[in-house]
């Protein structure tokens, strides 16, 4: 097996790489997934599109280094992403090394969620790489006063074919760093049938370190002479300081002081929610510390949360005629005139990130300056974060991304860094923040809650003449303009104004709903609802049609075709030209996928069936086939997850693999047990003995991964496995039991 | 201070004697405090995870005498005179079968509850060198993979407990 080396101290370009290297800046117009829509919530750094944002270098000794932007959460980003340089340059995947950067706009966007890590530097890595190829070829051409059409690079040298001459890529960088840059026009491209290193199986940069313990996450992060910190905080959202005795706290043998951080005033955004932070000399002592505070809050106006009264008011909000999202024909006109109809409403809770990383995060500021080590998504929203709250230059923070242990959105809002980095300008000492489970769980960005109603005309043969579907959940976009009251557009692209059926009168509509907690991305988004919504009740109309489910989602989808959204469609950011909305590829996935699940074959007994869901998010055609066993007390098992997958251009087959066997691991945990809940305006979770996620005796016995091979441009594959699970187990429980889910987590619906 | 008050207080917080992955460690502090945060703060062995602080999910755990055990559900006064060992002292080499099988199996997706699963599965292991599928469930299941690996963790303790016979 072939080895890329990691050089984990180095950290600026300067230092990086010696003077006499050949260094190469590449460019990217890299989109993020909020970018499109709200200009609040572009940084500066996603406007800065166009910047150099990532660096290719050469060392005389012909060690290429490569600067690795994207953070490492577990989806393999950082280990496959600088493959795709390496191959266009034809660099000897052994004499390569790789080093993360930290956060800097010149990156492009760092942001590491939306599952679009390949899908937005896969080009910009190529061509980086062609690139370079090409200015090393040059070289050795002039070098050698031959035509350069006659000089290829092949595995880190340049050989002229007819004198069989050959050197190596350090004995040319210095040269190849005279040569003009070459225009894109001027590239050249593997084919893929050249490909070495892309489509293969290379172990992940992190592997052997993950197994050895060795592997150095945020939590793992130190500075020298650091002190840690453990922050009470408001049981309530919007709760401010009122009073706090710290006298029993300071007895604790290591505490040497508290310190407030203040109240969180104006938007969410990404800034600490305030409290009191007791400080001492090791993690433990400030967690006994913290135990004996006694705080005292104001009143919040969000005190009055109850998620069984919240849910009401959703429900009645989706009961009403709401802003139209989406318009197709006239659907009152066809409800008004249908012989038959059919009603649905489905809800489901808040969620927590609950990644087995808690957020954690070292800091320290000296000299109006700010180092931090953190487990991050987003180093540069760290900068933005992390100077806003001190008031400071974001170029003063330096900002080094460490292993994520799972991330899942939660990692890409960064105020606990800010929390550290406040904390260390109070006690003029770096100062380690490290968030308990028990904070981790009742201070999330939480996924939002979210109601849905579902109306269908039935036609001929039981496919729907008109289809409304109508939803309400606070927005993301409330954590960034508190006024906030309906749905951004991205919310709406993820599975609700997309949906790609051929029915002739459809209609989706969005109701407005307020906030009373952070609300955040969690892996895969609105997805998770809109399509538990939208996956289910067309499984309820196949079912109420007496027709194999299957068959009839097939039938309600249409012919093979291109759907023409409009403007309002944002697409991520891409073009429909380039990443269409193809129900072609959708069509095959769900062929797939049934067909790998046995579901011809398999018919539904008593207790036991096959359930199928399918969805577009993140670009990527996922269709779930699964298999569910529900036995007399009611408990579900899950035998086999069939998972088809078009992600068009795949790098490693084995990431892709294990990012969707998670998905479906993740999407169980939904379907199963997760919940947030609150009451009295408190979180009533607080651990994994109340906020459950799926266990190995629980999570399904196997999830089989079959990817389409496809020369489409790459799309995503950290986050669009998930939306279809939980329908698809739903759709399989109604299949074996007859009991429609309509709410979730299932726990004991069906005892 | 007195020598009778220092006495005194050598008798309220005795050193504690343990061994860690074969090297003797003495501490002083609070014998309250979990291993798990001596391992991590004081001997920086930080391949122990915190995942709970209440043995729920595992990410913590160690071999205490050769057993396994969440670290964060034992205060340094039970660990006294113990024998430790960490994640990285599983094996001087990294290649305890478990380690290898899960290289093998590219197991880990972010790696951070992995250090647990090993050790857990280490543990199975040397109780029941052929597990069944239910004693890798009733083993395993307190140990959380928020990632999802659990059907290449089950494929690597099969393949580690046929190496392991095998030798």
């Amino acid at each position: 097996m072939q080895k890329i080396e990691f050089v984990p101290r180095r950290t600026f370009l300067a230092h990086l790489v010696s003077s006499s290297a050949f260094v190469l800046g590449a460019r990217a117009g890299a989109f993020d997934f909020n970018g499109a829509t709200t200009a609040e919530m572009v940084s500066e750094a996603d406007k800065a599109a166009w910047n150099p944002n990532v660096y290719l270098g050469i060392e005389p000794d012909g060690k290429v280094i490569l600067i690795m932007h994207r953070s490492e959460m577990g989806t393999g980003s950082r280990s496959v992403l600088p493959v795709v340089m390496a191959e266009e340059l034809d660099a000897d995947w052994k004499r390569v090394s790789l080093e993360q950067a930290i956060g800097d706009p010149k990156y492009g966007s760092q942001n590491t969620d939306g599952s679009c890590s390949i899908r937005d530097f896969y080009d910009t890595f190529r061509e980086a790489g062609a690139t370079a190829r090409l200015m090393l070829e040059r070289a050795a051409a002039q070098k050698w006063g031959v035509p350069a059409a006659e000089c290829k690079a092949q595995n880190h040298f340049v050989v002229h074919a007819k004198t069989k001459k050959k050197l190596g890529f350090g004995e040319l960088a210095a040269l190849a760093k005279q040569q003009p840059v070459p225009k894109k026009e001027e590239l050249t491209f593997k084919s893929s049938a050249e490909y070495r290193y892309v489509g293969k199986e290379l172990p992940t940069l992190d592997r052997d370190n993950l197994t050895n313990g060795k592997g150095i996450f945020g939590i793992d992060a130190t500075m020298p002479g650091m002190v840690h910190a453990s922050i009470e905080r408001s049981p309530i959202f919007g709760g401010k300081l009122k009073s706090f005795d710290d006298k029993d706290a300071k007895t604790v043998k290591g505490v040497l002081q508290t310190v407030t951080i203040p109240d969180l005033t104006g938007p969410t955004m990404f800034q600490p929610l305030g409290g009191v932070a007791v400080i001492a000399n090791s993690t433990w002592a400030a967690a006994k510390g913290r135990e004996k505070l006694k705080v005292e809050w104001s009143e919040s106006p969000n005190a009055a949360y109850d998620s069984a009264k919240f849910k009401q008011s959703l429900l009645e909000t989706v009961r009403k005629p709401q802003k139209v999202v989406r318009n197709v024909g006239d659907v009152d006109a066809e409800f008004a005139k249908a012989s038959k109809t059919h009603e649905a409403e489905y809800y489901t809770p808040h969620l927590a990130h609950a990644p087995m990383e808690p957020v954690a995060a070292v800091a320290e500021f000296k000299d109006g300056k700010v180092v931090c080590h953190a487990n991050t998504q987003n180093p540069q929203a760290v900068q933005d974060t992390v100077a806003q709250a001190l008031g400071i230059d974001k170029k003063n923070v330096e900002c080094h991304v460490t292993l994520l242990g799972g991330g899942f959105g939660r990692k890409s809002k960064p105020d606990y860094v800010a929390e550290a980095a406040l904390l260390s300008k109070a006690v003029g000492k770096p100062v380690k923040v490290t968030w308990s489970r028990e904070d981790d769980i009742r201070f999330d960005y939480y996924h939002t809650v979210a109601a849905m109603y579902m109306k269908a005309a039935i036609g001929a043969n039981g496919k729907p003449t008109a289809w409304l579907q109508r939803v309400a959940y606070p927005s993301i976009g409330t954590t960034f303009n508190p006024a906030s009251t309906h749905a951004e557009a991205f919310e709406m692209m993820m599975g609700w104004n997309d949906v790609p059926f051929d029915i002739p009168n459809h209609r989706a509509e969005n109701g407005p709903a307020k906030n009373h907690v952070r609300i955040g991305w969690l892996r895969s988004v609105a997805n998770i609802y809109q399509a538990f919504a939208v996956s289910s009740f067309v499984d309820e109309l196949a079912n109420l049609a007496k027709r194999d489910s299957v068959e009839y989602l097939l039938d309600v989808l249409g012919a093979s075709r291109k759907i023409p959204f409009g403007k309002d469609y944002i697409n991520h950011g891409k073009s429909l030209d380039q990443y269409p909305v193809d129900t072609g590829r959708m069509r095959n996935v769900i062929q797939l996928a049934a067909e790998k699940s046995g579901w011809a074959k398999k018919k539904a007994t008593k207790g036991r069936a096959l359930g199928i869901a399918a969805h577009r998010s993140f670009l990527t055609y996922v269709a779930v086939a699964v298999e569910v066993e529900v036995d007399n007390a009611g408990r579900v098992r899950i035998p086999q997850m069939d998972i088809a997958v078009d992600a068009g251009t795949i790098i490693n087959p084995d990431r892709v693999k294990s990012q969707f066997e998670g998905a479906g691991v993740f999407g169980t945990s939904i379907a199963l047990m997760s919940g947030i809940t609150a009451k009295n305006g408190e979180i009533e979770q607080s651990n994994f003995h109340d906020y459950q996620v799926a266990r190995m005796n629980e999570a399904p016995y196997v999830v089989n991964v079959h990817v389409i091979k496809s020369d489409a441009p790459p799309a995503g594959v950290g986050e669009p496995g998930v939306p279809p699970v939980a329908p698809a187990i739903c759709n399989a429980i109604a299949a074996a039991t007859g009991k429609r889910i309509r709410e979730l987590p299932i726990r004991r619906q069906l005892a | 201070m007195l020598e009778a008050e220092l006495n005194e207080l050598e008798k309220d917080t005795p050193m504690i004697q343990l061994t860690i992955n074969g090297k003797k460690q003495q501490f002083d502090g609070d014998p309250e405090m979990p291993l798990l945060w001596y391992l991590r703060d004081e001997l920086q062995y930080t391949g122990t995870k915190f995942g709970c602080g209440m043995g729920l999910c595992g990410a913590c755990t160690v071999h205490v005498n050769g057993k396994a055990v969440r670290s964060c559900q034992t205060p340094m006064s039970k660990a006294a005179n113990q024998n430790i060992t960490t994640i990285e002292g599983l094996s001087a080499t990294a290649n305890h079968p478990v380690q290898q099988a899960w290289r093998d199996n590219n197991v880990p997706q972010c790696g951070y509850c992995q250090s647990g699963q090993i050790m857990q599965a280490a543990s199975l292991l040397k109780e029941k060198p052929k597990p069944t599928d239910a004693d890798i469930d009733a083993a395993m299941k307190g140990n959380i993979c928020r990632c999802g690996t659990y059907q290449r963790i089950r494929a690597a303790i099969k393949q580690a407990a046929n190496t392991k016979g095998g030798k």
